[in-house]
């Protein structure tokens, strides 16, 4: 917040910090965009820039509303997702392709996008809901479980293994962060850790195969490892400075592949080094430690899970994100949020954010009042 | 349960800061391992990611290196590189590849199954490695893909080098050839990279095998930036190649062309060396073979013919030729006489015969009472088997091995044999039984088991006419050696080249007179029998010309040599397989041979005399030689060559 007699009231009250730092996001993102095009805004950077200006306006508006009004939203909404992907789901089967998508004219959205920050909403709201001392009980989990498991099957199905897997960790945190006991994460934990070799099993050939070239990337250096080793060639070969703005030539020679969606930190870290990868990676942290705080600092239950289930969401985009470019979890399609190229992520965690924004605006005001 | 019940907001709290706190220390716990990650990326391995980023960024176009250049020792090519015309397709910038392939194949006629191998090689290729449509092409079909090159995109018409040998046949032996590295070449030297590309020859044989490493060079090349889909991006700087080294002989060009010429269609090698420092001049081994030939690439017909031809093309006479030595060994077996206190003055009556137990050995002509020096002069035989048979083996195989039969020499060449000279311990090792004094006869004047090889009979002949051990040298450097002196008193050596120069004054050898003024050669024939002749021969009429039998049972003809008699420069010597008497192939050969070094004109005029005689020039032989093998073979006769 900005003190001054010249700025107007509403915009002095707008999170400057935030907004400068995601903004400062962004313009990397952009500005590697620009370079994974081989230095032209077209077709990348300058839809990004506009896309992300768009949400960030939306986002910035977002952030009057009140803590009421979102949690009046949060059932409707995760309810018209749930219809949305079993449209969709029906669609692409009729369609006999996989149609995860609605088109909006500029930004093709994917409902399972909405679901991310829904999800948060959901289970925020499920446990305001309940008693305190339920919270040690089956009513607190069950519930939980289904709001989680339902579109996760349903996104699953569609399959997008990267979003199902995604929305469960974001549900699960919330879960965790609501005071489930311990037992009801560390049980299941274990049995999942048995249940691996028979959920591979299950997997699409080309998702085991993910999981298969993950461990051994080069078993298949010019197949489906390629992409993995091609990361890894990108950021190592960078060094601590960087090759030089625009002089990365794994993405500029098409080596690297998706040098612009899910491996644009490949692409950026090439040309920044390390100094420049870590220097987004401590950026990501402020934003997430802003969210945590908001989380820290809010008053009612529905706000604190809210603010620290999509912190979280931010966090796992980014983790999961930077864990696959960097050869430590299976390319399972998950961008790195502001910096991929693509609506959809930018769109999800700019909702995130002015959700966020608004829950801290609700604590000023309120915190002033009292 | 009731613990859960009494579960209150107050509670609920804490367990939220105590949950958040988790949450956010696990966050910050991965935040930690990704920039550990990103940290072990970027600068511990950095080297290894920055290698494999080049080698995905660049590419070689390789350019072959030009091949060394081998020289004589007046600085005259012996083989050198011509360039030659070839015409390439470069994947990468290909865009109609069946259009393209359609078009050369009418501009150069390709046959179907070249067509067939270009599309093959077009297909399995990697966008920068240039495919090979033809080599040596002419130069009409060079300039009609270069004036339609715009139309042609993705086609390279270039020069490149073939090995050319100016001296043809002459050489071939010595030299070997080069040719197209096979996949088991390519497999030994850890699958170079440099063997696979088009054009590329690599030593076969000879000088140009065992040479290869020196001649070689390094390939440099145009190096490229291409995309993950082998498009070009941009030229960077050329790595230049480097081109292998010159390799100076110590063979004299033009003498060795003369005596491969001289010896004819004969069978057989010479050798000459300087007797001061072991260069060897010249050492033609005939017929041979037309390196140019393997330079293109060698029809199956010319291998058959080189292969079938009885008398070995594809042999190298001078190493790997065995022959007894005959008479020849008998200047070397008086100069170990002498050492053995045999006083030269000391006479055996020759009767033609010599018995010894139940058998006879033979003389070839009735000598009377011989000395040393006669005996050397006259090629009596029967003087070295008694005297031979007197002083005993012990006393004069280890001078006959010290003066370079049977020796081991260093030279540049993967395969060379050796020959023996037999003694007591050798026959124990080999058979197994004890020395007879048959065995010494035998030896005395070169046969039974005594085996040599042209170099080893002309090392003989230098040492005999320095004194020194001269060894034999191919490879060119400066400064005379100082070889060891002979472990022979200096009047003896004196004795034995005086003799030697009686062979040719007025011995066996008058034929190797040189016809000049100032000059005097010495010399010492040889003639070394390939049957055993039996005694119903000898007794029917006596032993059958060697005109009369079939060549291959025909004695070999040998000649030793040194020049001039009183102050020895060079030495030579040759072994003519199944020329019959030394006196009568050999030795006129040498002749020859030794005047080229002091009076070329009179020897050019010999030489041609003697093609004359024989046929005509060598090359014309070659070429009858082939055409009549091809119709004797049903083969259409070859095209007649511009070059």
């Amino acid at each position: 917040m900005i003190t001054s007699a010249i700025i107007p009231q509403p915009l002095a009250k707008l999170p400057w910090r935030l907004i400068f730092l995601i903004g400062g996001i962004a313009t990397i993102g952009i500005m590697t965009l620009y370079s994974a095009a081989g230095g032209a805004i077209q077709p990348w950077a300058l839809k990004q820039a506009i896309t992300f200006m768009v949400f960030l306006a939306i986002a910035v508006a977002m952030s009057w509303t009140k803590e009421s009004t979102i949690k009046s939203v949060a059932f409707p909404l995760y309810a018209a997702v749930i219809v949305m992907l079993v449209f969709v789901e029906a669609l692409g089967f009729v369609g006999k392709g996989a149609q995860r998508w609605l088109d909006l004219g500029f930004i093709r959205l994917q409902p399972s996008e909405f679901m991310k920050p829904g999800i948060v909403l959901v289970l925020a709201r499920f446990y305001e809901l309940l008693p305190a001392g339920d919270i040690r009980s089956w009513r607190a989990i069950w519930p939980a479980a289904a709001l989680i498991g339902l579109p996760a099957g349903l996104i699953i199905l569609q399959p997008d293994l990267g979003t199902a897997l995604m929305i469960t960790f974001i549900g699960v945190t919330v879960m965790f962060i609501a005071g489930v006991p311990l037992r009801v994460f560390l049980i299941p934990g274990g049995a999942l850790a048995v249940a691996i070799p028979l959920v591979y099993q299950l997997l699409h050939g080309y998702q085991r195969k993910r999981i298969d070239i993950f461990l051994d990337p080069e078993s298949d250096p010019l197949g489906a490892g390629y992409h993995i080793t091609q990361s890894k060639i990108a950021i190592g070969s960078g060094g601590i400075f960087g090759k030089g703005y625009l002089n990365g030539s794994q993405s500029h020679l098409d080596y690297l592949p998706e040098g612009h969606t899910d491996f644009v930190f490949a692409t950026m870290v090439e040309e920044w080094g390390l100094l420049g990868g870590a220097l987004l990676i401590f950026a990501f942290a402020f934003v997430i430690r802003w969210g945590m705080r908001v989380a820290n600092n809010a008053r009612s239950r529905f706000a604190q899970l809210t603010a620290a289930g999509l912190s979280a969401t931010i966090f796992f985009y980014v983790a999961i994100n930077l864990m696959m470019v960097m050869g430590l979890a299976p390319v399972v399609g998950v961008p790195l949020p502001l910096v991929s190229f693509g609506g959809s992520a930018v769109m999800t965690v700019m909702l995130c954010l002015g959700i966020l924004m608004a829950l801290e605006r609700q604590q000023r005001t309120t915190s002033r009042l009292l | 349960m009731k613990m859960e019940r009494r579960f209150n907001s107050v509670h609920q709290t804490i367990t939220f800061s105590r949950r958040m706190a988790i949450t956010a220390g696990a966050q910050a716990a991965i935040g930690a391992v990704l920039l550990g990650r990103l940290s072990w990326l970027s600068v511990a391995q950095n080297q290894k990611y920055q290698l494999m980023s080049e080698s995905n960024r660049v590419q070689l176009i390789p350019v072959p290196p030009r091949r060394g250049w081998i020289l004589d020792r007046n600085g005259k090519p012996i083989a050198i590189n011509r360039s030659s015309f070839r015409v390439d397709i470069i994947p990468q910038q290909l865009t109609d590849a069946s259009g393209v392939v359609a078009q050369l194949t009418s501009i150069m006629k390709l046959p179907p199954d070249e067509v067939e191998r270009i599309t093959r090689e077009l297909k399995e290729s990697r966008g920068f490695q240039p495919v090979s449509v033809a080599e040596n092409i002419p130069y009409e079909q060079y300039a009609a893909i270069t004036v339609r090159l715009p139309d042609l995109a993705g086609v390279s018409a270039s020069r490149g080098f073939t090995r050319y040998y100016p001296a043809a046949s002459a050489v071939g032996q010595l030299i070997g050839y080069v040719g197209t590295a096979n996949a088991k070449e390519y497999e030994k030297e850890d699958k170079n990279p440099l063997l696979l590309i088009p054009g590329v020859k690599i030593g076969k044989e000879g000088l140009e095998k065992t040479l290869e490493m020196r001649l070689r060079g390094e390939p440099g090349g145009q190096r490229v930036e291409v995309t993950a889909r082998g498009k070009l991006v941009k030229e960077l700087d050329p790595k230049p190649d480097r081109s292998g080294h010159s390799v100076q002989l110590t063979i004299d060009s033009d003498l060795h062309t003369f005596a491969a010429r001289r010896i004819g269609d004969h069978s057989g090698s010479v050798v000459v060396l300087d007797v001061h420092t072991g260069d060897i001049l010249a050492m033609p081994s005939m017929p041979s073979f037309d390196p140019n030939a393997f330079s293109d690439g060698i029809s199956s017909n010319e291998w058959k013919m080189l292969s079938q031809d009885d008398h070995l093309p594809l042999v190298d006479k001078v190493l790997e030729g065995l022959y007894p030595s005959g008479s020849t060994i008998k200047p070397l077996m008086a100069l170990a006489l002498l050492k053995a206190g045999v006083d030269p003055s000391r006479k055996v009556v020759c009767n033609r015969a010599y018995p010894l137990g139940n058998h006879v050995f033979h003389c070839d002509a009735r000598h009377g009472p011989v000395n040393l020096e006669d005996a050397v002069i006259r090629s009596c035989d029967i003087y070295f088997y008694d005297t031979c048979r007197r002083v005993g083996v012990e006393a004069f195989a280890p001078l006959i091995k010290e003066m370079g039969f049977g020796q081991k020499f260093d030279m540049p060449f993967d395969f060379q044999r050796y020959g023996t000279v037999p003694d007591p311990d050798w026959m124990r090792r080999k058979y197994h039984r004890d020395w007879q004094t048959y065995d010494t006869i035998n030896m005395s004047i070169g046969q039974g088991n005594v085996l040599i090889n042209p170099l080893q009979l002309a090392v003989a002949a230098a040492r005999v006419a320095s004194g020194r051990h001269v060894v034999p040298r191919l490879l060119r450097e400066r400064g005379t050696p100082n070889f060891a002196p002979i472990d022979a008193p200096a009047e003896h050596l004196e004795f034995v080249r005086r003799a030697m120069g009686g062979v040719v004054q007025r011995g066996t050898a008058a034929a190797a007179k040189l016809p000049l003024d100032t000059v005097q050669m010495a010399g010492k024939t040889g003639t070394a029998q390939v049957r055993r002749i039996t005694m119903a021969e000898r007794n029917s009429g006596g032993v059958r010309s060697n005109e009369s039998l079939a060549w291959r049972m025909r004695d070999h003809s040998l000649f030793m040599a040194f020049a001039p008699v009183e102050n020895p420069r060079y030495a030579a010597a040759t072994i003519i397989e199944h020329g019959g008497f030394g006196a009568q192939v050999a030795a006129p050969l040498i002749r020859d041979t030794m005047l080229y070094l002091f009076d070329k004109q009179k020897a050019l005029a010999n030489l041609a005399a003697f093609e004359e005689s024989i046929g005509g020039s060598l090359e014309a032989r070659v070429a009858r030689k082939a055409a009549a093998w091809r119709s004797a073979n049903g083969l259409p006769p070859l095209p007649v060559s511009s070059t």
